[in-house]
């Protein structure tokens, strides 16, 4: 814009903050299936916290934390955690992401349901967090 | 319940709102969109809805802002009309 030079307090200030917000990101994730957040929620708080480290270091910094050619495959396998958790449902006999019917030896139907849903939400966080990463790489590309 | 609260919060929503649409910078328009998405999570968590209002802070304040932001550096942050 007008004048770029790295600022080190910027910089330090990020790094003090974005472990935090990663670890209520996570925290958010796996506390979803029974209060307010989910995958999507947590999936945005842990993407926010590598866009902080990528928005106030450089190229060079931010992509030893989170690389670049790391955020489509990402997306794919959160995709396949969902509609694969979905299909296996569906193969063992019940309904699409029917969860009661899921073929894991020793667990009844509610212990099924609870890890279902916590299955199903980390492929959604996984997903959201590398396509937000992914946008804000394609919008920075060619700069700097 | 909270009838004053909520209308203190209504009056600096409605002074974000038309702050972000008068402003000739756009850098101030983008950092008045954001304090419009939190105090808009504000009013949903105090009319009871804490998961839309938790979805509206984290999106709204958190990555929309990042991305306005870089799509202004990209282009410019004055405006023509």
């Amino acid at each position: 814009m007008k004048k770029r030079v790295a600022s080190p307090i910027v910089l330090l200030g990020s790094r003090l903050l974005s472990p935090y917000i990663m670890l209520f990101g996570l925290y958010v994730i796996f506390h979803g299936h029974y209060s307010p957040g989910g995958g999507f929620q947590g999936g945005t708080l842990l993407a926010a916290s590598l866009l902080l480290i990528r928005i106030s270091s450089g190229r060079r910094i931010s992509r030893i934390q989170f690389s670049d050619y790391l955020t489509t495959p990402l997306a794919v396998i959160g995709v396949l955690i969902y509609f694969g958790t979905g299909l296996t449902a569906l193969l063992a006999g019940g309904y699409f992401l029917d969860y009661g019917q899921l073929p894991i030896p020793g667990l009844d139907a509610p212990d099924l349901r609870y890890w279902g849903i916590l299955i199903i939400e980390l492929g959604i966080g996984l997903t959201v967090m590398a396509v937000l990463v992914s946008i804000f790489d394609d919008m920075i590309r060619g700069e700097d | 319940m909270y009838w004053e609260f909520e209308l203190i919060l209504f009056f600096f929503l409605l002074t974000t709102a038309i702050i972000a649409l008068e402003s000739d910078d756009l850098l101030v328009a983008v950092v008045m969109l954001t304090i419009f998405s939190f105090l808009n999570a504000l009013l949903f968590t105090t009319m009871g809805a804490v998961d839309v209002g938790f979805t509206e802070a984290v999106v709204g304040a958190g990555v929309t802002g990042i991305l306005l932001v870089v799509a202004i550096y990209q282009t410019t942050y004055k405006t023509v009309d």
